[in-house]
């Protein structure tokens, strides 16, 4: 389990506009790009000083790049984190206010508390 | 010494701003009533006349993150550049500069961390909106210097709500101290029962009005052994995954002394309950 991983990804993404399109469009593509060149890289260090542990796990690359932030919350990756990044990607593809947030808590609907851990 | 003159404790919410600035053939059905009780609100703070403001608020993993996170953090700089490229994206709120009080910050973090908090500090701290919505609904010509207090009420493990309280009352403590002539108000933001990413999201009130009304009614009335009584860091999952942003209105019951609030006001809206709670230790005219 790499928690913090999936985090430190929808962060890295959704404060920078170019790469919220990138995952919006490919997220697959997006994940391995940035697994292999973005993940160990330590935010307030030069790039000299990155890590050199982290990675996904499959179902963790699985689910981000499959956009299932079902599968995500089911982890425990941050709810708020997954929820800013979704309205980023996909509001503009509902047309009521609200219909996108809505349509994502009903996905999780089946979703029984306690929820799952999101400690990092 | 310094007086303290005014205690804010209310909820932010972003999208005040954005729904404050449409027009009426625009606006939702509850913009109205929504912007006359901000207004009122707001003047419960110009009435106080205060020079300085201390500003309780969490960061939502902007600049602090989880590769190095604080629990409580004071701001301490000269300025503090505010709102984030997502919270423009998402909330419509616009970027501010707001002046910062470096001696009194300093004042707040020798004093805490000899009172047993090891408090964090940053001299270069932009802000977000628990801090800049307040200032849109109760001081929106954002004029008076700032000291941002962040707390940790999103990354767990958290501090315990108890410990929320502790800090409030040093806070108290430490302002009624203060050699200075200056007038002070301390304003938190935090929320009631809240779900953000889970199914209870966005429902037509708060995802646990109960929990709201008992929480309105502690907060109001200063019942701090009530709310202990009640609130644990497990139970606050209860109400709404978001729920443990109750702690900062925790927080400001410490800073109120426990006392009855002089001004207490709330608004059903969807998603979340808003909540405005004004104190004046000193008397209303002080």
């Amino acid at each position: 389990m790499s928690r913090y991983l999936v985090n430190k990804f929808l962060f890295t993404i959704d404060r920078d506009p170019d790469l919220v399109e990138r995952y919006r469009t490919d997220p697959a593509g997006t994940v391995a790009w940035w697994e292999a060149v973005q993940a160990n890289q330590l935010l307030n260090c030069i790039a000299g000083e990155a890590s050199t542990w982290l990675e996904f796990t499959d179902d963790e690359r699985a689910a981000l790049s499959a956009h299932d932030h079902v599968a995500l919350f089911e982890m425990g990756a941050h709810p708020f984190l997954t929820l800013t990044l979704w309205i980023a990607m996909f509001e503009r593809d509902h047309s009521e206010p609200l219909a996108m947030q809505l349509d994502y808590a009903a996905r999780l609907a089946h979703v029984t508390q306690p929820y799952p851990d999101i400690a990092t | 010494m310094a007086r303290l003159v005014a205690i804010l404790a209310t909820t932010h919410h972003p999208f005040y701003y954005k729904t404050s600035q449409l027009p009426p053939d625009q606006a939702p059905p509850f913009a109205a009533e929504w912007v006359r009780k901000v207004a009122a609100y707001r003047q419960t703070l110009t009435r106080a006349r205060p020079d300085v403001l201390v500003m309780v608020g969490s960061d939502h993993f902007h600049q602090l993150w989880l590769d190095n996170m604080p629990q409580f953090l004071v701001g301490k700089a000269p300025f503090y550049d505010a709102n984030y490229y997502n919270e423009e994206r998402e909330f419509g709120l616009p970027r501010l500069l707001l002046k910062g009080h470096e001696e009194l910050s300093a004042y707040i973090l020798r004093g805490g961390i000899d009172k047993g908090f090891d408090l964090a500090f940053s001299n270069e701290l932009r802000v977000d909106h628990s801090i800049t919505c307040p200032i849109f609904t109760v001081r929106p010509q954002n004029d008076l210097p700032i000291v941002p207090v962040y707390t940790n009420i999103f990354a767990p493990p958290l501090p315990r709500p108890e410990r929320f309280v502790k800090l409030g009352q040093a806070i108290r403590e430490l302002i009624d101290a203060w050699p200075s002539d200056l007038r002070v108000a301390v304003i938190g933001t935090g929320h009631l029962s809240l779900e953000l990413g889970g199914p209870r999201q966005f429902g037509p009130h708060g995802p646990d009005p109960e929990f709201d009304a008992r929480a309105v009614e502690w907060i109001a009335s200063g019942d701090i052994g009530g709310c202990l009584a009640s609130v644990t860091l497990d139970s606050l999952h209860a109400p709404g995954n978001a729920t443990h942003g109750f702690m900062d209105f925790m927080l400001m019951m410490g800073v109120a002394g426990f006392a009855r609030a002089d001004y207490a006001d709330n608004l059903d809206l969807f998603h979340t309950m808003e909540a405005y709670f004004t104190w004046y230790p000193n008397g209303a005219g002080a």
